[in-house]
């Protein structure tokens, strides 16, 4: 008896040495309230479903063990003080193993500072600005392609349809926008573009009479800028509203959101940078096809997934992947894998600079440019237009 | 046509809005003695009505303004009696924490129920053109609106008994309840009014620009600016300010960054209470 007792002891024991059912925690912050709560909300969805997907078929599995995977999580109420405070409290008190970004550049720049300072991992997403990158950091991991790249690619677009255009920059001030038009406006005197006029605004702006009847006296024929929903949005209707005679508006994040249909006739033609877009067909070599992520996210969310909520599950996914090359979830050895990442999913390819001056910053991505344009059956749908290889419709030039 | 002259149009359109939010806070203020810290949260309940009436109705949103002041009549009479009768005439303290309460009590429901995210009323009103530029209908019709509010607020205050009353207990509290006025009854029907004020102006600018729960606090700063420029107690004098601010605005804007505006409008406010202490109009209306 006692025999029976001991072996079946030891057989225990050694199937919770091999497959032990552990858990990690990844902890994040999510703007539910205040100006980032749309993209934010899209963002975390992606990081949702990538924890049901995986908690459903048993958690990640590395070095013999299985780990759920479990959240910890607050209201940042887009406020970068709010940031601070909960990515302490989330490694000190919650005792989060990774982090994933809060949305935005501003907050991951000041998340970033936390989770440096305590040597934990954070993948970001939904921050695209390279600063923080080049900034010595160790553990950070950028998911979205930089934000020099949102409007080179829409300029070279532009560049192949007229290349006499005169282009007005009007964006939000924020670092984000700020980071991707500096650039931009060299970019295109660089190609010979007039930049006829170029002006920042508040991140709170409703009322953008004074700035359209600028862009209206500079002649511009082609507007770039925005920032993100709220005043994306805002901004798009208020050009349509006040007929400003434009050939081709192209505005951050705000037009990739499923709900940008809703502004109706303002929204045609608006082209946005995309990260990714649900007609992509990277050939996935990890997770899931991007018809099988669509289909899983439109069936939990009831709406299409937007570039935000790919880029959240798509950092799960590179987390699981790295956790299962490392053997386990030692932050050296997880970072290492990190670090040797060179993977492509339904999102595309991710790679991680090693370059001790851009640590972390993706050089693997690219940028899609999207545009909204009315199907057969006369429905707002978004198309990709650019790189011309990818594209699912012609680039429609002028709008209107 | 120029831009600085299309720019000063849109500015006087949309100071007239500025204009019909302030004047509710400078009733409130100059008759009960009230600074109304609910003021902002008033506007966003009126902007969410719009949002609700007009999503269930779909009639033209202009119209839907009067069951509006008639809700923000019933609603300020609400709050006089739960968060303001018990602080009138005592430190102006007591009625900075009663107001901030509610609207922290607004906020926080409405954050619950309406989250934070954006809404817009989806009601367009046909512009008109002039050259290069358009005129958006909607800032049109909610200009006229505000400048009916206010002329029929004024019509109300000096050619009806009531307004009478609400001028009286303004002037002087103890003679006009020696003269039979009934200054707590007075002073709900001013806050009530104030109220609906907030709320109309609220639901104008929701048929202008996109709104969330917390958009009022922005109106609610430039409502302060207005009554301070027209001075205390001079509702229509509000309207005039906050015209007159939409205007330089406008002048401005042209020349300037947007994002500088505010600094031009603060600043202003800065010299206007080194010269004017009582306002621009306190004197001629005094």
């Amino acid at each position: 008896m006692k025999r029976v007792f001991f072996t079946a002891f030891l057989l225990l024991l050694s199937f919770a040495t091999t497959t032990s059912a552990q858990t990690i925690t990844v902890g994040f912050t999510v703007s539910r309230t205040g100006a980032l709560n749309v993209d934010s909300l899209e963002q975390y969805r992606g990081f949702e479903l990538w924890r049901d997907t995986v908690n459903a078929a048993g958690g990640i599995k590395a070095g013999g063990n299985s780990y759920k995977v479990q959240f910890t999580s607050y209201d940042d109420e887009s406020n970068s003080k709010r940031v601070q405070q909960l990515y302490t409290r989330m490694i000190l008190e919650d005792k989060a193993d990774f982090l994933f970004s809060p949305y935005s550049s501003s907050l991951t720049a000041t998340a970033a500072i936390v989770t440096e300072q305590y040597e934990k991992i954070m993948l970001t997403t939904g921050a695209a600005e390279e600063k923080t990158y080049k900034l010595g950091n160790q553990y950070l991991f950028q998911m979205f392609a930089p934000a020099t790249q949102y409007l080179t690619a829409a300029l070279d677009a532009l560049k192949s349809k007229d290349p006499k255009a005169t282009v007005a920059f009007v964006y939000e001030d924020a670092s984000f926008s700020v980071a991707v038009v500096t650039p931009a406006k060299a970019y295109a005197q660089q190609l010979g573009f007039n930049v006829a006029f170029a002006e920042a605004y508040a991140p709170n702006t409703t009322d953008f009479s004074a700035i359209i009847d600028k862009v209206i006296a500079s002649k511009a024929t082609v507007l770039l800028g925005g920032g993100h929903y709220a005043d994306g949005s805002t901004l798009a209707r208020q050009l349509y509203g006040h007929k400003v005679p434009l050939k081709m508006v192209t505005l951050l994040v705000a037009p990739d959101s499923p709900q940008w249909s809703e502004l109706g006739d303002a929204a045609v033609g608006v082209i946005v940078p995309s990260q990714w877009e649900p007609q992509s067909t990277f050939k996935a070599q990890y997770g899931p096809s991007g018809a099988d992520f669509g289909k899983a996210y439109t069936a939990k969310y009831n709406a299409p997934p937007s570039y935000e909520s790919a880029g959240g599950y798509a950092s799960g996914l590179i987390l699981q992947h790295a956790i299962e090359q490392a053997g386990g979830v030692d932050t050296a050895k997880v970072a290492a894998a990190l670090n040797s990442t060179d993977l492509t999913t339904f999102y595309g390819r991710s790679k991680f600079s090693t370059v001790a001056s851009e640590h972390g910053l993706q050089v693997g991505h690219t940028i899609f440019l999207a545009q909204w344009q009315n199907d057969k059956s006369g429905a707002l749908v978004k198309q990709v237009v650019w790189p011309l290889a990818g594209k699912s419709a012609d680039l429609k030039y002028p709008i209107r | 046509m120029s831009g600085i002259l299309a720019s000063m149009i849109d500015g006087l359109l949309i100071g007239s809005v500025y204009g019909l939010a302030a004047m509710g806070l400078s009733l409130i203020w100059g008759v009960m003695d009230v600074i109304n810290l609910t003021h902002g949260s008033m506007i966003a309940l009126g902007m969410f009505g719009m949002y609700l009436l007009f999503s269930a109705t779909a009639l033209n949103a202009y119209t839907l303004l009067l069951p509006l002041i008639a809700a923000g009549l019933i609603l300020g009479t609400v709050v006089y009696w739960l968060a303001v009768n018990w602080v009138v005439g005592r430190s102006q303290l007591m009625s900075l924490l009663s107001t901030f309460a509610v609207n922290m009590v607004v906020i926080g429901l409405g954050t619950a129920i309406w989250s934070t995210s954006p809404y817009n009323v989806n009601f367009t009103v046909p512009g008109i053109t002039v050259g290069e530029y358009t005129f958006t209908g909607n800032h049109i019709c909610a200009a006229i609106s505000a400048v009916v509010i206010a002329l029929l607020l004024e019509l109300f205050l000096y050619r009806t008994r009531a307004g009478k009353a609400i001028r009286a207990v303004a002037d002087n509290r103890a003679a006009a309840e020696l003269m039979g006025i009934s200054s707590t009854r007075v002073l709900m029907v001013a806050f009530a009014i104030g109220i609906a004020l907030a709320m109309a102006s609220g639901a104008l600018v929701s048929t202008l620009f996109p709104f969330t729960i917390l958009s009022g606090a922005g109106y609610q700063l430039k409502s302060f600016v207005v009554t301070v420029l027209a001075g205390l107690g001079k509702p229509f004098g509000a309207l005039i300010a906050g015209v007159l601010l939409g205007l330089l605005e406008g002048a401005v804007s042209p020349f300037i960054a947007v994002s500088w505006i505010p600094l031009i409008e603060f600043g202003l406010f800065v010299v206007v209470l080194i010269v004017f202490p009582r306002g621009i109009f306190g004197k001629a209306t005094a």
